[in-house]
């Protein structure tokens, strides 16, 4: 069995003697370099730019500026084209701007012969500013009178839903209601590889683009709406990349390199960010207010569930609105037997632009949430962990999203687990009375998610076979490898499936628009859901055209054959081999008669959209005179359906739980809320979580079989980052009493709470 | 002023007679000799991406000019695997999951590399082994992994 192993991952060879190479391990000769001249100030309009001490200096090919790029508004978002253009993405950007709307805002760009050139002749482009009025956060942007910073002014969409039943019917059987509003910052993705990309021309009206991104397909089609031209005259290529975490589920360089090369004849140009640049200059995780309702009626049944977000997009829409509804609609599928009514406004500001990142609005939708259901439970004198199971989606439940099909759901089985392992019971006994400054506190939190984007956006992927000479199969997938181990998981589903040894299936790693089958890419946790209906069919196509060619071969009836380790045999009696594979290839490609190259190619659409599940569960120890949390046991249980790679699974819960963390008691990227001015966008300033100070993590899994995937998998790659911020902050309530409603939990946030409450 | 200077080194045991730009850092000259899993991650030393050992010691390869390495032997992940053989650091990351992306996984197995050459013949706990990757950041694997695969590595 190839699923369900932890076999070698498919690139980890070539990662660990280096020789994976990413964009910028790629040259050509006679590339040139780009630089941004970037704005110093968050908002203002460009009155004048003079060029000249810039195009003086030697090396210096060209200086280009608003005035120079075409007028086309285009959107960044990384989503596939919308038939239906009220849901299609907001248009909003243009290569270079003469109204900046945050600190970095790009302004001009330099191309010289190499890079220090290029960052020195930046420096020298004069430009004038006349300083508009600022606004950094929501109260400001969405003022009477608020500077507008797009035409139509700041707020981008505001809508609702109600989901679940009438929502005055719920109100009104709830005896117990409790509220909150909740405060998260602005994370940065931190990605190892900054973002970068080179273009060239191969023809008079074709070009190619290298680029560090999870969605060559929709890069293609966003630059073709970017310079307005034909889409397939572009081709995306996407070699190995370094981490994106939606950072690069975004259109950020690509259709600049590519406006570059088609002014400069087409020689090769190359964009690198400076990480400093890439850290305020590409997309964040939105900043929000969530404020919730919860109401329950006397036995404890969660009755309804009000759910209200602001959302700070900043300069730019990029996926803009989508946040908020994506988390809202995906929140549904934990409590689907409360009636749910929430509502979402986005809104601009003078802040970085905000994008797609891991768990893409959930981290900060559940904070508010599972911090309310922990209250509403106390309030009613009833164990959270009880309430929750209570109250939690079973198999059988109508969700929101995907109506009463039979789905996998294993929540409660996941908070059972979670409160076995950390041994709940025992522990809340023993922190019960406490005195002294280090205090003990257990905290849990659930989540839901789905595993793609339908009924929202398209659902389709593509895969395609290809029998070698010697019996090894090569397969290229629209899925892009990110470092999620999507290569290797769909590696073993083709090895599942077509019934040869998973060494056997080569997979083509990049991805190549002019190649690749179509699929728009890494996100939304959605790549072994929605491919492996693709692979699984393409392989069952593979193995009828192999057992069709071994009747050419023997004569054999095909019905009578099967294909196992890579060997044909009669059907039911493995021991007898009929032919072996690799004699088959070499036949079907050089026998002078019969046969031909044995393809298969499969692109396929799912409509159905997996819910998965999860908790975190945590103990940990305040020291409330020194305000620091120290964490003791972490836990996150999954049910992600059938595990496909159980070595994976856990790297992926492991790396979001590390990022859960960071965004709750570390990270913040840090905007002046008078000049726009950004003070920490470096890596020594913005802290992510270094090797000392991530506690022992843990990752147990309830092992479901969804039956809408053919291997029984759902969502894996984002749900683990979900529920840190919710449970921690139950925990330090739970040891000490003080509600903290904000991340992040740092020590300076710490005081001011426990100085409030009156603990020191 | 000097612009360039004449230096010799070894990179993983193999001679080179360079004349390079005194600006350049060691890390750039790598990467234009094709020793590309030297990885440029800030350029300024704060996440340990371009990590490699000269003389046997950890260093940052940005911060580092490439003129100071004149005379040194420079290691990079290139060199650990030999005759096709994976070293043990780099068995003991693919036995344990400790790469995903892989970005940061060049440096990564050069600190581990370094720490495990400095503490031969002893068995650090995992708070020491965390400590000595302090100065290596990752963003896909919670850093769990890792200090599994250096546990798994000394043992080996």
């Amino acid at each position: 069995m190839a699923v369900g192993q932890s076999h070698i991952r498919k690139d980890v060879r070539a990662k660990v003697t280096g020789k994976t190479r990413y964009t910028d391990d790629f040259s050509m000769p006679g590339m040139l370099q780009a630089k941004y001249v970037r704005s110093p100030v968050a908002h203002a309009l460009v009155k004048s730019i003079d060029t000249s001490a810039a195009l003086a200096i030697s090396g210096v090919e060209a200086v280009f500026t608003h005035a120079d790029v075409p007028k086309n508004v285009y959107p960044t978002a990384g989503h596939p084209f919308s038939l239906d253009p009220d849901h299609q993405d907001v248009a909003d950007r243009l290569l270079l701007t003469d109204h900046v709307r945050f600190h970095g805002d790009e302004v001009a760009i330099v191309v010289a012969r190499d890079l220090l050139t290029a960052a020195k002749a930046a420096q020298l482009v004069k430009v004038e500013y006349e300083e508009l009025p600022v606004c950094v956060n929501s109260a400001a942007a969405m003022a009477e009178g608020a500077p507008a910073i797009h035409d139509g002014g700041n707020i981008i969409k505001s809508t609702s839903f109600e989901t679940g039943g009438t929502f005055s019917d719920a109100e009104k059987k709830a005896v117990t209601v409790v509220e909150g509003s909740f405060s998260t910052p602005i994370i940065l993705h931190c990605h190892l590889e900054n973002h970068t990309a080179y273009a060239y021309m191969d023809d008079n009206d074709h070009l190619v683009i290298v680029s560090s991104t999870q969605i060559p397909h929709i890069c293609r089609r966003i630059v073709g709406q970017a310079l307005d031209m034909p889409w397939p005259k572009i081709r995306v290529i996407k070699p190995y990349i370094g981490g994106g975490f939606g950072n690069k589920q975004d259109v950020v360089l690509e259709p600049m390199v590519a406006f570059l090369t088609t002014k400069l004849g087409g020689l090769p140009v190359k964009l690198e960010l400076e990480r400093e640049e890439g850290l305020v200059a590409t997309r964040t995780r939105h900043s929000q207010t969530v404020t919730v309702r919860a109401g329950v009626s006397r036995d404890g049944t969660l009755k309804f569930l009000d759910l209200n977000v602001i959302s700070n997009t900043g300069a730019y829409a990029s996926h803009g609105h989508s946040i908020p509804m994506a988390a809202g609609s995906k929140s549904c599928n934990l409590y689907p037997k409360a009636v749910t009514r929430f509502s979402a406004t986005t809104h601009y500001a003078n802040i970085p632009a905000a994008g797609a990142m891991r768990a893409y609005g959930s981290p900060q939708l559940f904070f508010g949430l599972e911090s309310v259901i922990e209250e509403v439970a106390r309030e009613i004198g009833m164990d959270s962990v009880d309430f929750r199971i209570k109250n939690s989606a079973r198999a059988g439940d109508i969700l929101a999203k995907t109506g009463d099909l039979k789905h996998s759901v294993a929540m409660i089985e996941c908070l059972e687990k979670g409160r076995e392992l950390i041994s709940w019971d025992s522990r809340k006994k023993q922190y019960a009375d406490q005195q002294g400054p280090l205090l003990r506190g257990l905290g849990v939190a659930s989540f839901s998610y789905g595993s793609g984007t339908y009924p929202a956006c398209v659902e389709i992927a593509g895969c395609r076979l290809v029998l070698n000479q010697d019996g090894t199969i090569h397969m290229q997938i629209g899925a892009t490898e990110i470092g999620q181990g999507s290569d290797t998981a769909l590696a073993q589903m083709a090895a599942e499936t077509l019934g040869v040894e998973y060494q056997a299936i080569h997979v083509v790693s990049e991805q190549d628009t002019d190649v690749t089958p179509f699929d728009p890419g890494a996100y939304a946790s959605r790549q072994t859901y929605v491919t492996a209906p693709a692979v699984q069919q393409a392989a069952e196509k593979l193995k009828k055209r192999i057992l069709g060619h071994c009747q050419l071969m023997t004569g054999e009836d095909p019905g009578n054959l099967d294909l196992q380790l890579g060997k044909i045999i009669q059907r039911g009696s493995p021991e007898k081999v009929v032919v072996d594979l690799t004699e088959l290839a070499l036949d079907s490609y050089y026998h002078k008669e019969r046969g031909g190259q044995i393809t298969a190619e499969v692109s396929a659409k799912t409509c159905t959209n997996a819910p998965s599940y999860g908790c975190t569960f945590v103990d940990l120890e305040v020291d409330v005179e020194m305000c620091t949390v120290s964490i003791h046991e972490i836990i996150n249980v999954h049910d992600a359906g059938k595990i496909i790679h159980p070595l994976s699974a856990e790297g992926q819960v492991h790396g979001g739980m590390a990022m859960g963390i960071g965004m709750a008691l570390f990270e913040e990227l840090l905007v002046d809320p008078e000049s726009g001015w950004i003070f920490n966008g470096n890596l020594l300033d913005y802290k992510i979580p270094t090797s000392v100070d991530i506690p022992e993590l843990k990752s147990a899994f309830v092992d479901t079989f969804d039956p809408t995937s053919p291997y029984g998998n759902k969502s894996l790659g984002e749900p683990p980052a979900i529920s840190q911020g919710p449970a921690i902050r139950n925990a330090i309530w739970d040891a000490t009493g003080v509600k903290i409603n904000e991340i992040p939990m740092t020590p300076k946030v710490l005081f001011k709470h426990f100085k409030d409450a009156g603990l020191i | 002023m000097i612009s360039r200077m004449d230096i010799s080194l070894s990179i993983n045991s193999r001679p080179y007679e360079l004349d390079v730009d005194v600006r350049k850092s060691l890390m750039d000259v790598l990467r234009e000799l094709g020793y590309t899993s030297v990885k440029h991650g800030c350029g300024v030393g704060e996440c340990g991406a371009c990590t490699v050992l000269v003389d046997d010691v950890a260093v940052d390869s940005c911060l580092y000019l490439a003129v100071w390495a004149k005379g040194r032997n420079v290691r990079t992940v290139e060199g650990e695997c030999r005759d096709g053989k994976l070293s043990a650091v780099q068995e003991a990351y693919v036995e344990e999951g400790a790469v995903q992306c892989g970005f940061c996984t060049p440096g990564l197995i050069m600190s581990s590399t370094s720490f495990i050459e400095k503490n031969s013949g002893t068995r650090p706990s995992r708070e020491e082994i965390a400590k000595g990757h302090a100065g290596n950041l990752c963003r896909c694997t919670g850093y769990q992994t890792i200090i599994n695969a250096v546990e798994n590595a000394i043992k080996k």
